[in-house]
Order: C-alpha cells, then sequence, then structure tokens
C-alpha cells in the first residue's frame, strides 16, 4: 500500500469544494472496494477524502411517494428499513445476497454504486487491462473469462459489474443525486453506469469532483417481486448470474414487468426486450421462456462463459415464475 | 500423609473435552508466529516473478531503495551463500523447495522469489517492493496444465516412477477373461491449502544462534534443515510454532521464505518479520497436484471383482519433486482375487512444487476407485454397497498380513442404516422434491495408520501441576488436549494442572503434524516419559528415611497424583517438598515395533451423501452426509468427530468447488479467496458423523489410529456417484462445477 493524505469533512459542500479535482484523489465512505484496489496498487491516490461523516444517512419517503436514500445509508440499514422490505422486496433481497454481513454494515448506498468489477486481471497491476490503463489490452478476452460478461461487452473489455443491490435499483428504478462544483443534478439510474464500448476506463456518469449525495427509489411499484441470485456455492460470491424481477399481474396477464440482470453484464442490465415480450402476455412457464430468451437474443460468449447464457436465461424464467407466484400471494 | 485414595478418579480418555486452549485462541492469547514482535524488529516483503519460465536478466533497485524506511534488499547477486538441505524424510529434514531462495537467475514459476525487500515497517517494506522493477527473458515454452496432455486414451502422460509401480497376481489377463468390465479416466484440479493463517516467519540471531518463529507443523524437520542449510549445529537452531492457524500440509515442510528471512536478519543485525501475502501463498507454497487417473476393473456377473489397474499422474516441479502417489493405496482395498496393477507418473509443470494436501494421495485415488466401483454397479444393476460388501478384504490384499482392527462392515452397515440408504432408488432422476431431483450416492472411506518415532519429557511440579513437553505441534486439531487428557489419565492429576509444551524445536524430538500420525506418535512417549518420571519418584520415595522405605518399588502405584502401596500412600507434591524439589521429571522415547511387520494398520470408513440438484437453475447442493469410521479409540470423540467433520466439507470443496487456474499466460487467475472458490457455512448440510470405538492395542498402548485425513476421503465419489444416481451424468473431471452440469 502506498501511503496517501487523509482528509475528513463534515459537510457537503466541503467536501465538494475541498476536493480539488484531479486524478490523484478519492473520496471514502466504507471503504470495502477503495482500501481493497489501494492495497492491491490498483488504485493510487495520493488524497483520500473521507465522507463518512456526512449527514447523508437518512431514508425518507418524499411527497410523490418516492423513497429518498441517503448515500451514507449502509447496505445492512438499507436492506433491513421497514419501508424497504414492504415496496422495494427485490431490493431487500438483492442486498441481503451481497457478501457478507460485516461487509454489508461496512458498505454504503453510494460506495456501492460507485463498486468497481472483480475482474482479476483489473485487479492485478502487472497484467494489461483497458479498464486500469487505457491501451493495454484485455486479458480476459484471450484468458479465462469464466466470471465475464456476455451482455454490453465490447472488443475492449467484458468485465462484469460486480454489485447486486444496482440490479435491484435498476428494477424498482432509481435516480442518482450528484452534487458537484457545479451544483447539484440527476441521473436516472439505468443510465449512470456505462458501457465499456472503446472508453472502458469511464464507468460512470460522473464528472470530476461530482460526490453521490443520494439515490432515490421511484414510488413503490407493487407487484410481485423476487431477486434470484445464482453462484458456485450458497453465501459469499458474486453473483454468475442474478434477475431481479417484478411482476404485476392484469388477472392471468401481466400487466407491467422489469427485469434486470446482474453477474452477465458490463453494467446493471435492464432487460427491455424481456419486459416488452412478456407485457399483455398471460403470466406462463413458455412466455418466461420467451422473455428470456428476448433478454439473452445479443449475448456474446466467449471461451469460458457460454454457460452463462444458459444460466442467465434459468435465472430470468425463475425469477419471473417466482415473482408471479409473489404477485398471486 | 494419609491413607485416602478413595477419591473417584476423572474419567479422562475417550472422554469428551473442550480444546484446552479453546480460550487463549478466542480471547486472542494465542501467540501465532505473526504476533511475535522482537525489540528492534525489521519486516521482510518478497518480490516475485510475474514471468512464468525463463530469466531474470536484471533488478532495478534504484527507486525501491530510495523509498522511505527501507533498509536492505536481498537478491540473487547479494546473496548469502548456503548449502542446500539434504531433503531426507528419514533425516528429518525435508524441504518442500529443495532449491535455495535467490540461487540462480533461472526462473521456473510464477510467483517465485527474486528478490526479497526489509524495511521499518511492514507498509514500507510493501510501497518499496512495488517499486523493484525486474527485467525477463521469457521462455514461452511452459506449462501449467497436464490435463491438456492426455490424449484421452492408453497410458497417461508422464515419466513413470518406478519405485510406485506393484502388481500382484495377473490383472492382465484376469481383466481380458473378466465378464463386466470398466475402463475410464478421471481428473483432479490443483487444490490450494487456502490456510487461515498465513505463512509466516520471524527470525532473530543472538550471536550465532537462530530463533525463528514459524506457521510450522514440523518444527524438528525445519530446525534440522536449517541447520543443514547455513551449517551449524542443529542447537544453534531453534523453531518456535506454539500455535497453527491450519495447515493441510502445506506447512509441514519448510518452504524459502524462512530462508530469505533468516539470511535478511543475519546480514542486517536485527530481527526480520516476513508474513506472506495470501496471493503469496496461493503461489509459493504448495498446493495438492492435478492428477489425471484411469482405473479398470473386471469382475464376474456376480460382482466379484476379478481384477484391478489403477494408474494414476500427478504434476510435480523442476523445483522441488513431488510425488502423489495416487494409486499407492489401491492394492489394500478390495479382495479383487490377488490380481491388481497400479502405476504412478509424474509431469513437470511451470508452478512451485506441489506438497502433500490433507489426506495427499489416497483422497485422489479413492475419488478414481469409489467412482469407478460405482460405473461398475450401474453394468451389473446391482446395488453400489452390495457389490463392495461382496469384495471385503478380511486381510490386507497387497500384504497378505492381518489387519491389526477392520470394521469396515460395520461402518457400511451403521451408515448406511442412519441415512436410510434402503430408500434409495436406483433409476436416475426418480427421486424428486419439488423443483429437485434428489441423488444418493455412497463411497468407502480409508486412511493407513501410521506411527512414527518420538520422545517427550514429563515433570512433576511442587506446586502440584504436571509438565509435558514434546516438540510436536497443534495445528489446531487438538493435540494440546489429548496431551492434557492423556497425562491425566496415567497420574490422577486434573486436566486444569497439567501444563502441555508443544511446538518448539528445543524439548524432546516429536513427529511432524501430518498424516494421521501425531496422536499414535505422541502418546506412547508421554507414557513413557511418565513411567521414567514416576521411577524417580519412585526412587525417592523408597530412599533411606523415605515414605516408602523398604518398600518393593514395583509395588508402588500412581493414583490421583499419589504415591500408593498397600495402605500407605503420599502425595506427589509432599514427596517433593519433603525432598526440597521443584521438579521431577523423565525423558523417553517410544517408537514402533515388531507388530509393524505383522499387522496391516488401516483405518476405514463409510460415508453416504444427499444431493440435490434443481435443473430448472442449475443449482447442485449437498443435502445431507452421513459418515461412520473407524479409527481406534477416539481419544477426544469431540475433537476427533469435528476432524471428520472438517475432512467433509475440505472433500466437499474438492467435489464441487475447488480449482487453481491459471490462463494460456500462465497467468494465476484466482489466487485469492473470493476468486478461488472454498465451501461456506452456508454450504454446509446436517454432517452426520459415528466414530466406532474399537481400541487397536496393536497399533499403541492407547488403542488411537489418528483421525486427520479419513474424513476427506471417499467425499468427493459420494458425491460424483450421488449426482449420478440424480441425473444420470457421470462426471468424472473435478470439480463439478455449474458448466460441467451443463455441459450435455
Amino acid at each position: 500500500m502506498r501511503a496517501f493524505e487523509l482528509e475528513s469533512v463534515e459537510a457537503v459542500d466541503q467536501a465538494v469544494s475541498h476536493r480539488r479535482v484531479h486524478d490523484g484523489e478519492a473520496f471514502i465512505a466504507g471503504g470495502t472496494t477503495l482500501l481493497d484496489l489501494v492495497k492491491l496498487d490498483v488504485m493510487q491516490p495520493e488524497k483520500v477524502v473521507d465522507v463518512s461523516r456526512l449527514p447523508l444517512k437518512r431514508i425518507e419517503t418524499l411527497e410523490d411517494g418516492r423513497l429518498k436514500v441517503g448515500a451514507l445509508v449502509s447496505n445492512t440499514d438499507l436492506a433491513k428499513h421497514e419501508i424497504v422490505m414492504r415496496g422495494y422486496p427485490v431490493l431487500s433481497e438483492a442486498l441481503l445476497s451481497g457478501a457478507s454481513t460485516g461487509l454489508r454494515n461496512m458498505a454504503t448506498t453510494g460506495g456501492n454504486v460507485m463498486q468497481r468489477t472483480r475482474c482479476p486481471y483489473f485487479r492485478d497491476p502487472d497484467m494489461p487491462c483497458n479498464k486500469r490503463e487505457p491501451g493495454s489490452g484485455c486479458s480476459a478476452i484471450e484468458g479465462i473469462n469464466r466470471n465475464h460478461s456476455v451482455l454490453g461487452t465490447s472488443e475492449q473489455c467484458i468485465a462484469t459489474h460486480p454489485s447486486d443491490m444496482c440490479v435491484g435499483m435498476v428494477a424498482a428504478g432509481a435516480t442518482v443525486v450528484l452534487e458537484g462544483p457545479d451544483g447539484q443534478r440527476e441521473v436516472a439510474f439505468e443510465d449512470y453506469h456505462l458501457l465499456p464500448g472503446e472508453t472502458p476506463e469511464r464507468e460512470h456518469d460522473l464528472k470530476p469532483g461530482e460526490l453521490i449525495t443520494h439515490v432515490i427509489l421511484d414510488a413503490p411499484r407493487g407487484g410481485g417481486q423476487h431477486y434470484l441470485k445464482l453462484r458456485d456455492r450458497a453465501s459469499y460470491e458474486f453473483a454468475l448470474a442474478s434477475c431481479a424481477a417484478i411482476v404485476t399481474l392484469d388477472g392471468d396477464s401481466v400487466s407491467d414487468v422489469r427485469v434486470a440482470l446482474g453477474g452477465v453484464a458490463t453494467k446493471p442490465w435492464r432487460a427491455t426486450a424481456a419486459e416488452e415480450a412478456l407485457k399483455g402476455q398471460p403470466a406462463t412457464q413458455e412466455n418466461f421462456e420467451r422473455a428470456a430468451e428476448a433478454a439473452f437474443a445479443d449475448a456474446v460468449a466467449y471461451s469460458h462463459n457460454g454457460y452463462k447464457i444458459t444460466l442467465g436465461k434459468q435465472a430470468v424464467v425463475r425469477a419471473l415464475r417466482d415473482a408471479t407466484a409473489a404477485a398471486r400471494a | 500423609m494419609t491413607t485416602d485414595t478413595g477419591k473417584t478418579r476423572e474419567y479422562n480418555l475417550s472422554a469428551e473435552k473442550p480444546r484446552i486452549d479453546g480460550t487463549l485462541k478466542l480471547t486472542g492469547g494465542a501467540d501465532y508466529a505473526a504476533d511475535r514482535n522482537l525489540p528492534n524488529q525489521t519486516y521482510g516483503y518478497p518480490v516475485t516473478s510475474t514471468i512464468t519460465k525463463g530469466r531474470l536478466v536484471s533488478l532495478e533497485l534504484d527507486d525501491a531503495l530510495a523509498m522511505p524506511g527501507v533498509l536492505d534488499i536481498f537478491h540473487h547477486d547479494n546473496f548469502d551463500q548456503l548449502s542446500r538441505s539434504p531433503n531426507s524424510f528419514a533425516e528429518e529434514n525435508l524441504t518442500s523447495e529443495p532449491r535455495l531462495p535467490f540461487e540462480d537467475n533461472e526462473i521456473h514459476y510464477q510467483g517465485q522469489y527474486i528478490a526479497l525487500v526489509v524495511a521499518d515497517t511492514f507498509n514500507h517494506a510493501r510501497a518499496a517492493a512495488l517499486k523493484v522493477k525486474a527485467n525477463y527473458e521469457r521462455d514461452d515454452d511452459f506449462l501449467t496444465d497436464i490435463k491438456s496432455l492426455d490424449s484421452g486414451e492408453g497410458d497417461l502422460p508422464g515419466e513413470e516412477q518406478p519405485g510406485d509401480a506393484s502388481s500382484l497376481g495377473d490383472a492382465d489377463s484376469a481383466l481380458k477373461g473378466a465378464a463386466v468390465t470398466v475402463d475410464q479416466r478421471y481428473s483432479i484440479a490443483q487444490e490450494s491449502h487456502s490456510v487461515m493463517e498465513m505463512h509466516t516467519s520471524v527470525a532473530q540471531w543472538e550471536n550465532d544462534m537462530l530463533t525463528i518463529y514459524e506457521s510450522s507443523q514440523g518444527v524438528v524437520f525445519q530446525r534440522n534443515a536449517l541447520s543443514k542449510i547455513f551449517g551449524i549445529p542443529p542447537e544453534k537452531v531453534t523453531v518456535i510454532s506454539h500455535f497453527i492457524g491450519s495447515g493441510f500440509g502445506g506447512k509441514l515442510f519448510m518452504w524459502p521464505h524462512a530462508i530469505m528471512t533468516a539470511v535478511a536478519a543475519r546480514r542486517l543485525g536485527r530481527p526480520v518479520k516476513t508474513v506472506l501475502s495470501r496471493q503469496q501463498e496461493y503461489l509459493a507454497t504448495g498446493y495438492r497436484p492435478t492428477s489425471l487417473q484411469r482405473v479398470r476393473l473386471g469382475a464376474d456377473e456376480s460382482g466379484k471383482l476379478l481384477s484391478i489397474h489403477h494408474d494414476g499422474c500427478n504434476e510435480s516441479s523442476p523445483a522441488g519433486k513431488h510425488d502423489d502417489t495416487v494409486s499407492g493405496a489401491t492394492p489394500k482395498m478390495y479382495d479383487c482375487g490377488g490380481n491388481v496393477a497400479v502405476t504412478n507418473r509424474l509431469v513437470d509443470v511451470n508452478k512451485c512444487p506441489p506438497c502433500p494436501m490433507r489426506a495427499p494421495g489416497e483422497s485422489s485415488g479413492n475419488f478414481a476407485l469409489e467412482t469407478a466401483l460405482d460405473e461398475l454397479a450401474v453394468k451389473l444393476d446391482m446395488d453400489p454397497l452390495a457389490l463392495r460388501k461382496k469384495n471385503f478384504a478380511d486381510a490386507d490384499p497387497a500384504s497378505g498380513l492381518p489387519w491389526s482392527s477392520n470394521h469396515l462392515q460395520e461402518c457400511w452397515d451403521n451408515a448406511a442404516s442412519r441415512f436410510g440408504w434402503d430408500k434409495r432408488n436406483a433409476t436416475p432422476g426418480a427421486m424428486k422434491d419439488g423443483d429437485e431431483i434428489i441423488g444418493y450416492g455412497m463411497a468407502t472411506q480409508s486412511w493407513e495408520a501410521m506411527r512414527q518415532h518420538c520422545s517427550a519429557r514429563v515433570g512433576f511440579r511442587a506446586d502440584g501441576s504436571l509438565m509435558v513437553a514434546c516438540g510436536t505441534q497443534d495445528i489446531g486439531t487438538g493435540t494440546y488436549t489429548i496431551v492434557a487428557q492423556t497425562a491425566s489419565e496415567l497420574t490422577g492429576i486434573p486436566i486444569e494442572m497439567i501444563d502441555v509444551r508443544l511446538g518448539d524445536s528445543s524439548l524432546p524430538s516429536g513427529p511432524l503434524s501430518g498424516g494421521s500420525f501425531a496422536t499414535s506418535t505422541v502418546l506412547p512417549a508421554v507414557s513413557a516419559a511418565t513411567r521414567e518420571a514416576l521411577s524417580q519418584l519412585k526412587t525417592l520415595a523408597t530412599a533411606e528415611g523415605g515414605v516408602f522405605e523398604n518398600v518393593d518399588a514395583d509395588s508402588i502405584e500412581l493414583e490421583n497424583a499419589r504415591l500408593v502401596s498397600g495402605d500407605k500412600s503420599v502425595e506427589i507434591t509432599q514427596l517433593l517438598k519433603d525432598n526440597q524439589l521443584g521438579l521431577i521429571d523423565g525423558e523417553a522415547s517410544a517408537r514402533p515395533g515388531d507388530e509393524q511387520e505383522q499387522y496391516s494398520f488401516r483405518s476405514f470408513g463409510a460415508v453416504f451423501v444427499e444431493v440435490r440438484w434443481d435443473a430448472g437453475i442449475s443449482r447442485l447442493r449437498v443435502s445431507r452426509v452421513v459418515s461412520t469410521v473407524d479409527i481406534g479409540r477416539a481419544i477426544n470423540p469431540m475433537t476427533a468427530r469435528n476432524q471428520v467433520e472438517g475432512g467433509i466439507v475440505m472433500g466437499m470443496g474438492m467435489g464441487l468447488f475447488e480449482q487453481s487456474e491459471f490462463d494460456h499466460s500462465g497467468y494465476p487467475y484466482n489466487n485469492n479467496l473470493a476468486d478461488y472458490i472454498v465451501p461456506v457455512n452456508a454450504d454446509m448440510p446436517h454432517i452426520d458423523v459415528e466414530l466406532l470405538d474399537y481400541p487397536d492395542y496393536l497399533h499403541n498402548e492407547f488403542g488411537a489410529r489418528g483421525v486427520g485425513e479419513i474424513g476427506l476421503t471417499g467425499i468427493a465419489a459420494a458425491i460424483s456417484n450421488a449426482v449420478y444416481n440424480a441425473t444420470g451424468k457421470r462426471l468424472r473431471d473435478l470439480p463439478i462445477s455449474i458448466e460441467k452440469m451443463l455441459a450435455p
């Protein structure tokens, strides 16, 4: 680990204004991603600004029914919050399927949005990686890519977005609130994470100096909700494929549906094609399978991750089935 | 003096006793190697090769040397001239990697040490290590995976090891004449020990004496090896390892980091502490080598085995040879009409040397043999348990010697009954529960019962406590506790008053903590040392003016911390006080004897597994495990059961998850605990372990055969066999990962 300067701030404007804007600075909240990467010498900040004392730990319902979540609300507190458990069970399930209790106690809402990929080649400074070192090449495309993406990939990068929480938020619908040197702005959650394309080093719609202060969840969609995470072992592993599903029924037909995918894509993935395939259709196994096919119609397999296309479809079918059952319950 | 000896003695052997070091471990009081901080200490951090094969051309050190706190950097051009250890198991100086650190500039594997940075703090050392730049001459003609060499038919790849080949009867002819045959190939991926406590050396020289604190399963072996390497008498080297946070074989024989650390400490004249990182542990401290196997079985139509061929192949390394002898135990397992032939081969790969990993060889070989038997049972349309019972060996088929004690048939019956094997439907996929298909599988478990020589010292103290000392280790298995139980049983001194000293090479020479032989080896030495100390006590007591003057020493018994003869008795503490002595002690040795030529010693067991396969989401889980093992006497059934349970969990890892992966460029893809998948608590099914209690007094006076490895054997085959019962898929390559289950 290289030495860095640490500065603590007490107010949001202080955090934003005090932050001299260049690549050598990083915010730290829970530290569960940043400190790992600093120890691995993947991130080498000269200065770290500790934002963990900012007053961003509240969860409040807005007048329009949306839920405003402070960026420093821990994953545990968010998952266990009464309104979240009742109105956004898919998000609560997604949060609780991630990491371990200890990590969820430290990890924050804003930090999780900024979580970085677990691609082993990204996490080793000795290996070529376009995300870490633009232009150096992608080691995963020719190397081992069992854990890598089949959706949203480019010739520059196939690294998987690791978050469960973000998949739940894409399904629930949300907005990221940013505070920066030029004031406040909002970005739709599903637009916040960027596809790797030609610039895999750019992961977010985040301008220099900006800080996530809140995530605002859309008003609860009701319906039946389910988050299904598939992985090798039963706990403490990133998803190989996951699906967040929200199904609203009108009789036996699907009147509305949201499908988001994790573990298979370069960003938290909204499966719009699957939603379109299912909307207005009877909630049957055959239609769930059609939706799953639509979700992976554009999938590209690499040498070791072809199984993820099958596994991802299975996640969609089962999550839709169980969300539908919840809707009927 | 009192004649009251009526107190009921605490029953200590075969008793369920919590670990006596449990409180220390729970409260942070146990001093692991990395907890050691010495005055004026410095910190070493290794720099490792990032290429897989080739030559180190040069090191650029200026930037690193200019970093804060850096004291020195050791490498090939400035390292001390040392000698290799003779590397003899018999002389107890075996090391894992005979090559000395920085011996030359050849790179044999990725992760090989190329320099050691020493600085005033750990963070300074690590930060400076990142600044070392290495220039290499890369050789792309390397090998990290032997599976690619297997043509899929005929002989396995590699060089045959003549010492491993054994042949009885005429296995070839018997196979040709067999009505039903199986000929299949199996493979097991490389596994890492993934120890909880990182490898650590803290080295200090005082004058010409070296003390090294290490996380070691063999302090005596390491002491002897360091003595040879540095060319100093063994009395000048002390290796201390009071507590070990698991070793699983990876800490049996010293690795080069200890040598680098000792050299740096000598050169700097200051203590040096080196704690390896997880990534370094995965690359430079051994592993269970990838193995390839071929098993051929022949049987008649009734299921009587007529012939067994078992060929094995495992990875070895140019940096150190390791032969896992995966087929080695096969000739001892079943009665196959006396026709059995086994071979083993080695292939060098560009990785650090492999080394033993819990149940080395046998757990791998067992997977292939016990899966092949399941395949034979399917061909015979026979119950897999009935097939095994039909071929029970009532004497060791390899040597012809009688078993010292063998209750395998009871293991099969008990475990089958508790599991409910009779409810099994042999048709694949026939047992269902909601989304899940249920599968049942079983396998025989086995591990050789070994015993080594050992010395120990036992001392009675005036304060009423008893000191027991032996240069072996407790690697977390409960050795401290069973030594205390045994000493308490022998002397009547309560277990709380027994002070067990282990993990120090200056103590009387004790065995490695490995091979499941520590219990059978150490306890007889403790017994002999107790007798020796007792004889000193008797000499005191029968001396002129003593309590038992004129009493025949042979009539004096030790009971409840007293010497007793007839209606007379004396407390040992009183005897010591009367003689103004603080301590009376005795040292003695014990070793196996002629029984080794007269009997075959082996533990057996049976394991039954239920798996659940949810085809809709490709989820395979182990839902139930039942095992009965015959390990002779369990000195402490609580810690013994825990060993079997731990072995079962590790076997689940072998069966379902664990594989160290290297990509086409030789890059170690998953050298960390997030990407190298081991079972976690949520994967644990209900595990039901029964220990039979048949003391094996032919093996040693306590009847204990040891228990560390046997739980790991059988489990992978039982899982694979259960998967077949659930799905009709025969998975012969471990681990049984999701993509293998999904493959057509």
